[in-house]
């Protein structure tokens, strides 16, 4: 590899910085009280009251904390309904052919495109329709027009690396499909179930458009907590910085876990 | 073009060795004249890789020192070197042409346009490209593209020395052995230092003047193709080379002869044995039947198309191969072996009994 | 691999297809269905043939919020792909820095969409925000409630903070697959890093590239969530892209015709990038 010159090296750290500055901002104000937000006459880098008064409110309004609790759901329920679904389907674009495979493929993928802007209409009908309107399994339901076909796709190219002679030797040794399955094959591409389960979460959680317009009160994810927040109470930046905070935590832990997963995940250039 | 001495080397991918197992090239010493076709030659994990790309200057060996015809080139860079290399896959610039890859290397040191033009005609012409120079490089197919890599090593003038790692790895089988007599063809015409690195003996031994044998980091015989095959130093060399490898059969010695199962049994060196674990290592195809001889039971007979490979075994268990030719008869169950005395030799703990290592 | 023919794996797909299918088909029928209809309420529908369709690519609005929405995509990826490749170029391939630098990037693409706008929201407010002090310090008169240049450098800031991590994590990935061989060749060939660059890094990072630019101009092109908690929009509609137009046409008017008629141009518009990017690929893969 060509030596970098010693500035470019320093590049990421720039950059890196760059990154996690509104990342502290968000939490310093979270720390603040609402005197010294709102003091407009002096401004300071660091937080001058320190106070845990927003996270205490969070923590102990069942509004709150129950936002937090709705989000995590329909994440979760997505994440497992998108899986399971796009397994058995990644098997069968990995290992057969079959009519109309590759148009069926192309438009799943497409689907992956399509503008949530378009769906909310119709999908607040629909959802009314089917009487699960303000449930997490609308949402749930609805980001997997776009996590499915990313599921199938990840999967798929993570199959396509396991040779097709470990089925048949399977099945010479006498397994039957499923349990071959469930035993043998999905232990082989545990890597690829990660990486899609992290993708599945990413793109759910971080969703607003539909999550809000789905839901009202029952099921009120924290993403449609939050945005009333700010129109609502006026200046309650520190409430309001909490709870953006504590909607970093899930994000960093799951790419802490899955973080060797995802260096083999592009490693196969399947991303 | 140089020759090169390689001195006491010694590398470790570790930060700190120890023990010597620690070391991926225990001690290698050796000389290589100027214009000379060299094969480094072993299984995989023996250290070729590692050695040649010490001599090209990718790597930097933890003890030793190599010279390029007396410099001390130890610690240059590859470009200080003035090598070439030809690389285990094709690697060649996708978005050029072939005329583009080839003037590569000399457009970057800066050389005449006029003068890159010759070059550049005259290598293809060497390598059968010329037909093929306005066309993107990435179209060919893996031997051209092969030959391209090779090309630009040929198209500078300075170069000290062009090393192979496993070139015909990617190679269809049937374009294999065209590309390799090309390269033979190539190093006999324009006389340039080649060293090859290979597992595979038929590539070795077809291309080099010299083979280097290694195993487990060290260098176990170096000589010409056909010192390796008749007078193996090690018993390594004797498996290694020859298809099928060299027959060791464990002996005893006594009294300056050699004793197979109790029967006596002639050896070129059976004088120098002295001690420790004897064994008589004679070739497949200096073993014979004959109405006298060690008794045997034949197990198995394999006909791959001109010889007849026969495994045996004598009285206490010690398997044999033949190599029978067309035309000779082949006993049904038990036959006697006669060794040819010229041809079987002693080694002493693997080695080559009274050899000088 | 050798795929076998076998048209019983329609059993394997299947509830990915229902699943997809109730999700995008029976949308898009009821889309169709507004979209040349037109109601006066009391569930009451007339059929208006193509009269949304001319209404809505005539309109000002239409054409206005179309215009907005291309100049944010291209200076967005005018700006992303290649900072994002600046940046994976100079990071580390291996050693004990590489997880602490990916984890680290990758955070900006894990907030959830509505509180990247609040967070950018908090650093830009006047007298109360990091960015508008930075900025202010300078003496550069600086409010994007209220001035249109103002609120589009903050959202392009935005958007480079919150997406620049995924192209530079999709060519670092297509980096690190590089095998050494090449880079060891170039150092033999003598060649400058410039040239490492461009004849040997760039043509390897074709397929990356394709994907990440195809992906940032479909995901920049429907941006919605951040621009309506940053700006909603404003100030006026100079901060309108089509999917905030979209879903006050849709939601906010109950304007069933000319949303449903926006829906299908904004979504041929998609599905023809779509089915760029996958002919683009595709030929990636076959080469």
């Amino acid at each position: 590899m060509t030596r970098q010159k010693s500035l470019w090296r320093f590049a990421p750290v720039f950059y890196i910085i760059f990154l996690m500055l509104p990342i502290y901002w968000l939490i310093s104000m979270s720390v603040r009280t609402t005197n010294e937000i709102l003091d407009t006459t002096s401004f300071s880098f660091i937080p001058r009251n320190f106070t845990l008064d927003s996270y205490r409110t969070i923590f102990t309004d069942e509004s709150w904390y129950g936002a937090y609790i709705n989000s995590i759901t329909y994440v979760a329920v997505n994440t497992v309904i998108s899986i399971i679904v796009a397994l058995p389907a990644a098997y069968a674009f990995s290992r057969y052919r079959f009519l109309g495979d590759k148009h069926l493929f192309f438009w799943l993928l497409s689907n992956r495109m399509a503008p949530p802007a378009v769906f909310v209409l119709p999908f607040v009908n629909l959802y009314s329709a089917v009487g699960l309107f303000d449930t997490p399994w609308a949402v749930a339901l609805a980001h997997t027009l776009f996590n499915v076909p990313l599921a199938v796709w990840i999967l798929e190219g993570f199959m396509g690396g396991v040779p097709k002679e470990l089925d048949e030797t399977a099945y010479v040794d006498g397994y039957s499909f499923p349990r071959f399955f469930v035993r043998i094959f999905i232990p082989t591409i545990s890597a690829g179930i990660g990486v899609t389960a992290f993708f599945c979460f990413m793109f759910s959680w971080v969703e607003m458009l539909l999550a809000k317009n789905l839901t009202s009160v029952a099921a009120k994810p924290i993403v449609a907590a939050m945005t009333k927040t700010a129109s609502t109470s006026g200046y309650e930046l520190g409430l309001l910085a909490a709870a953006g905070v504590l909607t970093l935590i899930p994000g960093a832990l799951v790419v802490y876990f899955v973080r060797n997963y995802i260096a083999k995940g592009f490693a196969l250039g399947r991303v | 073009m140089a020759k090169i001495s390689i001195e006491n080397l010694r590398h470790s991918y570790l930060s700190a060795p120890t023990r010597d197992d620690d070391f991926a090239l225990k001690r290698v010493h050796l000389d290589w004249a100027d214009g000379g076709a060299y094969a480094l030659l072993g299984p995989s994990g023996c250290g070729k890789t590692s050695l040649l790309n010490l001599i090209s200057g990718l790597l930097h060996p933890s003890e030793g020192k190599i010279l390029f015809d007396g410099k001390d080139v130890t610690l240059a860079t590859p470009e200080q070197r003035n090598i070439a290399q030809v690389f285990q896959f094709p690697v060649i610039y996708d978005t050029m042409t072939v005329y583009d890859n080839l003037a590569f290397p000399l457009r970057n040191r800066g050389v005449a346009e006029a003068e890159i033009k010759t070059r550049v005609e005259t290598i293809a012409d060497m390598l059968e490209l010329s037909g093929t120079l306005k066309n993107r490089a990435s179209g060919l197919t893996a031997d051209g593209k092969q030959k391209i890599s090779l090309g630009r090593g040929l198209v500078r003038s300075d170069v000290n020395v062009i090393m192979f790692d496993e070139p015909l790895t990617v190679i269809d089988p049937h374009l294999k052995w065209q590309l390799r007599s090309k390269l033979k063809e190539l190093q006999q015409r324009i006389k340039r230092t080649m060293i090859y690195v290979t597992h595979d003996q038929t590539e070795a031994l077809t291309f080099a003047d010299q083979v280097v044998v290694m195993n487990n980091g060290e260098v176990v015989q170096s000589g010409t193709p056909i010192e390796l095959f008749e007078k193996p130093k090690h018993t390594f060399v004797g498996h290694f080379i020859g298809s099928p490898g060299m027959n060791f059969i464990p002996c005893e010695m006594k009294g300056g002869k050699a004793f197979v199962g109790g029967a006596s049994v002639g050896a070129v060196n059976a004088t120098e044995a002295k001690s420790g674990k004897t064994e008589l290592g004679i070739r497949p195809e200096f073993v014979s039947f004959a109405a006298k001889g060690l008794d045997a039971d034949i197990v198995k007979v394999a006909d791959i198309g001109r010889v007849r490979i026969v495994e045996a075994r004598l009285a206490g268990g010690y398997p044999v191969k033949l190599v029978v030719e067309e035309g000779h008869e082949i006993p049904a169950k038990k036959a006697k072996l006669a060794f040819d005395a010229e041809r079987s030799f002693i080694y002493e703990n693997s080695w080559l009994a009274g050899a000088a290592r | 691999m050798n795929k076998t023919l076998n048209n019983k794996a329609w059993w394997f797909v299947f509830p990915v297809f229902l699943l997809v299918a109730f999700n995008a088909l029976i949308p898009l029928m009821t889309v169709v269905n507004y979209s040349v209809q037109e109601t006066f309420g009391n569930n009451e529908f007339f059929w208006a043939g193509t009269q949304w369709f001319t209404d809505i690519l005539k309109s000002d609005r239409f054409h206005a919020a179309l215009g907005r929405s291309i100049f944010f995509t291209l200076v967005v990826l005018a700006i992303e792909i290649p900072l994002g490749l600046a940046v994976a170029l100079t990071m580390p391939k291996k050693g004990p820095w590489v997880s602490v630098c990916l984890i680290l990037m990758s955070l900006p693409l894990l907030i959830p969409w509505n509180v990247v706008g609040s967070m950018w929201n908090i650093m830009a407010l006047p007298n109360i925000g990091l960015l508008w002090h930075a900025i202010t310090f300078f003496g550069i008169d600086y409010n994007y409630t209220r001035q249109t240049g103002d609120a589009w450098f903050t959202l392009i800031l935005m958007d480079v903070w919150h997406w620049t991590s995924l192209v530079a994590l999709l060519c670092y990935a297509g980096l690190v697959s590089i095998p050494d061989a090449y880079y060891q060749a170039a150092k033999i060939d003598g060649a400058k890093p410039w040239a490492v660059f461009r004849f040997i890094q760039l043509p390897k990072l074709k397929h990356v590239l394709t994907i990440a630019i195809l992906l940032r101009f479909m995901d920049s092109f429907m941006i919605y969530t951040e621009v309506i908690v940053l700006t909603g929009g404003g100030p006026g509609n100079s901060t309108t892209f089509l999917s905030i137009d979209l879903v006050k046409y849709a939601l906010g008017q109950f304007d069933l015709g000319h949303a449903a008629a926006m829906s299908i141009i904004y979504f041929l518009i998609i599905l023809f990038a779509s089915w760029l990017f996958y002919t683009l690929m595709m030929r990636n893969q076959e080469s």
